[in-house]
């Protein structure tokens, strides 16, 4: 047996002994996510218990190094994990800012002394991240940006507004983009830096979307201290791992288009509210909308596979997750565009018991943002245009 | 099985864009055209001599057993030159049809002669102007020695110049049943066999084939009688896999020919690749073609590894293809503006020879209505 099959053969137990009865669903609406944080609300007993195990084989972030709490493991190791928890419809026991973005920057670019202080929390979901990009005024174009950070020497002061910070209200601590060098060309004077949302002068304030859920906020900053020991990597470089960061959050957006693991298929979604009449979809219409969308989402996925397959094999031109990600969330859009179709007048009840309070409906206004936010369709295709076509 | 190809497949990826792109290039095919030839024997020797019509041979009739994944770089870069050539009917349909059919002794006689470029053969199935692989009507009547054949073929590809016809004909039931069709190797010189060459739009031709009474014996019957939907439509699949991978081929050239266009044709004093608007159809169309690559090798991957979704992946994948390629051909002549629409310019050659290579073993139609219902809708 190979050290993988052991390795597969171990997690799999781990997992049946380990994984609470409760924890074996697809996640079907927002208040069953586990965000972790300082003021954690657990919809279950089980899901903190879910949550804490598997933080303590640091499977909360699988790939980061042991000394940082993470799970040490390499990509086949971690595919495995995924694979094994697939298996067995496992809900992922956090969902978490700090796992998906910052943490990776940290290891990627920060100091040793922020990854001590910030990695071993986020891995046991003891503190919450939230991310300060954009500005009112810096949206698509986010090298804009205009929160300034003066230099007082150990610290900086920072003044400014964010927006569309994901559960700003939520999180204790943000990760953010601030000009540190008015003076120098767009790109070139800004910084990362970390503060906690507890910091005077920090003030989320919850946006209503149209979905009627409130995911973001803008945050206005007025004379937070941040200390200087919290810039990660060089100051006035921020682009760099901004630019890094927005890579990885296209990545994880464009997984939007691909269906979960245990979730319904768009066709059989399509069966249950049209029927079957002499072996096809009641409606012919919506029969082609639903095949157009089951080959397109085929495709997606099995593309998404190839580019992994090509990046571990060294072929590939890496820079695909504008195309992921600019293809998944426009794919996503459209899943739920026949969704709503395929329940006609259904579809439209906001507040029942009927439509679990609207969750359809709902969840179609929300898919609207996915090709709005980590960069629009039309930057996703700007940066395909420019930095794989060479179209200038 | 990940999906990126192996040294070798890279490989003959490599030697096939070399060859095809020196020796059979677009200037070939306009030769072709001027003197109504459907393709050149010199070349086929050529491609034979490389073992290319011995890849889905297997290795103990005389082949290289080099499998689909093997065969579809060549197909790819075929698509890219437009090359015609009967590696499709003859080292694609021809040896998967005997190989999947054929009895020991069929096997043993037919396919080391595929192998060596002594046979060349073309595959008789549909009767209407549809692809409808049930809908067999062209019968097959029992008699003392064997059957004979009575009834209609269209758009045979190399009807009019294979060696040997293979035919799909009906000994049992009706039109429309699974069950019921048989197979037959029927010489096109036989008493009763009328072929009637077609052009088509892509300056290549097909035939359309009358068997008024062919008599042929009992050796004739490829597989079993009434049993040979399963190898047919495991043909067909195999054939469509490779129809893909040639419209992806027809893709990336038309798309990167197109993109050099954008980079080279000036219009209000700059490149009109500098437009928005082009930009960005241009990436929304690279994107595309991202993903119809993903298919083409999926599905022939699965085809190699005798995965059971391979029915349901080559007709995903070439469904995909027809969307694509119709994409890419159109974006190529609207993007070439005037030029586009000139014969002197090769930009138009893809949109026409995409058209019949859509159509052939059925196009986004037919192969998304066969998902569904394998799918239960």
């Amino acid at each position: 047996m190979t050290d993988l099959q052991v390795f597969r053969d171990e997690t799999r137990q781990w997992l049946e002994q380990n994984c609470p009865p409760s924890m074996r669903s697809p996640i079907n609406s927002d208040g069953s996510q586990c965000w972790g944080g300082r003021n954690a609300v657990f919809s279950s007993d089980e899901q903190k218990l879910w949550m804490e195990r598997m933080a303590a084989k640091g499977w909360t972030a699988p790939t980061w190094p042991i000394e940082y709490g993470g799970g040490g493991l390499d990509k086949a190791q971690a595919k495995v994990l995924r694979e094994e928890m697939g298996n067995l419809n496992a809900r992922s026991p956090l969902d978490s800012f700090g796992v998906w973005m910052i943490g990776p920057a940290l290891l990627k670019f920060g100091s040793e002394a922020l990854k001590q202080q910030h990695l071993p929390p986020i891995v046991r979901g003891e503190i919450r991240w939230c991310q300060g990009y954009s500005e009112p005024n810096a949206g698509s174009d986010l090298a804009g940006l205009q929160t300034k950070a003066a230099d007082m020497g150990d610290h900086f002061i920072v003044n400014g507004q964010k927006v569309w910070t994901s559960y700003g209200d939520k999180a204790d601590w943000m990760f953010c983009l601030v000009r540190t060098d008015p003076e120098a060309k767009k790109q070139s004077g800004i910084s990362l830096v970390l503060f906690d949302m507890t910091t005077p002068g920090v003030t989320p304030k919850p946006i209503k979307l149209i979905s009627g859920s409130s995911p973001f906020c803008e945050t206005f900053l007025d004379d937070v201290r941040v200390e200087t020991n919290q810039v990660v990597g060089e100051i006035n470089q921020g682009w760099t791992i901004a630019k890094y960061l927005l890579t990885h959050e296209r990545e994880m957006i464009g997984g939007f288009g691909l269906t979960d693991a245990g979730s319904q298929s768009l066709a059989e979604y399509a069966v249950d509210a049209l029927g079957i009449t002499q072996g096809r979809l009641a409606n012919t219409l919506l029969r082609s909308d639903v095949i157009r969308w089951e080959i397109d989402a085929a495709a997606f996925a099995m593309t998404a596979e190839r580019v992994t397959d090509e990046v571990k094999s060294g072929q590939g031109v890496g820079a695909t997750s504008a195309m992921l990600k600019y293809y998944g969330t426009e794919l996503n859009k459209r899943r739920y565009e026949t969704m709503m179709k395929l329940h006609g007048n259904d579809a439209m009840e906001w507040a029942s018991e009927a439509s679990n309070e609207g969750w359809l409906p709902r969840t179609w206004l929300r898919t609207k943002g996915n090709s709005i936010e980590g960069g629009t369709s039309e930057i996703q295709l700007n940066i395909i245009a420019k930095n794989i076509l060479g179209l200038g | 099985m990940a999906l990126v190809l192996n040294q070798e497949q890279q490989m003959l990826k490599e030697s096939a864009q070399g060859f095809l792109s020196e020796f059979a290039s677009i200037t070939e095919l306009r030769r072709l055209r001027d003197t109504d030839d459907d393709y050149a024997p010199e070349l086929w020797g050529q491609m034979v001599d490389m073992g290319w019509a011995a890849i889905l041979v297997p290795e103990n009739h005389g082949g290289l057993g080099f499998g689909q994944v093997g065969m579809g770089q060549i197909v790819e870069q075929s698509g890219r030159t437009l090359t015609a050539s009967p590696l499709f009917s003859t080292a694609i349909l021809g040896a998967s049809i005997i190989n999947l059919a054929g009895s020991a002794e069929q096997k043993a006689r037919l396919l080391p002669a595929i192998a060596e470029g002594h046979l060349t053969t073309a595959l008789a199935v549909d009767e209407s102007g549809h692809h409808a692989p049930t809908n067999i009507s062209l019968l097959a009547d029992k008699t003392a020695s064997g059957f004979r054949l009575t009834g209609v073929k269209r758009s045979v590809v190399d009807g009019h110049n294979a060696s040997q016809l293979i035919v799909a004909a009906r000994t049992a039931g009706q039109a429309g049943d699974s069950r019921g069709i048989s197979v037959f190797l029927v010489d096109p010189s036989a008493a009763g066999v009328t072929v009637e060459r077609i052009s088509t739009v892509d300056s290549r031709s097909v035939a359309s084939i009358s068997f008024d009474g062919v008599d042929v014996d009992a050796g004739a019957l490829l597989g079993d009688e009434g049993d040979a939907f399963a190898a047919l439509s495991a043909t067909l699949d195999i054939g469509n896999a490779h129809l893909a991978a040639e419209l992806l081929g027809v893709c990336s050239e038309a798309f990167e020919r197109t993109l050099q266009y954008l980079k080279e044709r000036r219009q209000f004093g700059v490149l009109i690749g500098s437009f928005q608007a082009l930009q960005h159809r241009a990436a929304h169309w690279w994107s595309e073609i991202e993903l119809a690559k993903s298919l083409v090798l999926k599905s022939l991957q699965a085809l190699d590894d005798g995965d059971l979704r391979a029915p349901a992946l080559v007709s995903i994948s070439k469904a995909k293809l027809c969307e694509v390629v119709e994409l890419s051909s159109n974006e190529a002549i609207q993007m070439h503006a005037g030029v586009g629409m000139t014969d002197e310019y090769d930009i138009g050659f893809f949109a026409k020879r995409a058209r019949p290579a859509q159509a052939l073993f059925g196009g986004y139609a037919y192969h998304g209505d066969r998902l569904a219902s394998m799918s239960g809708y």
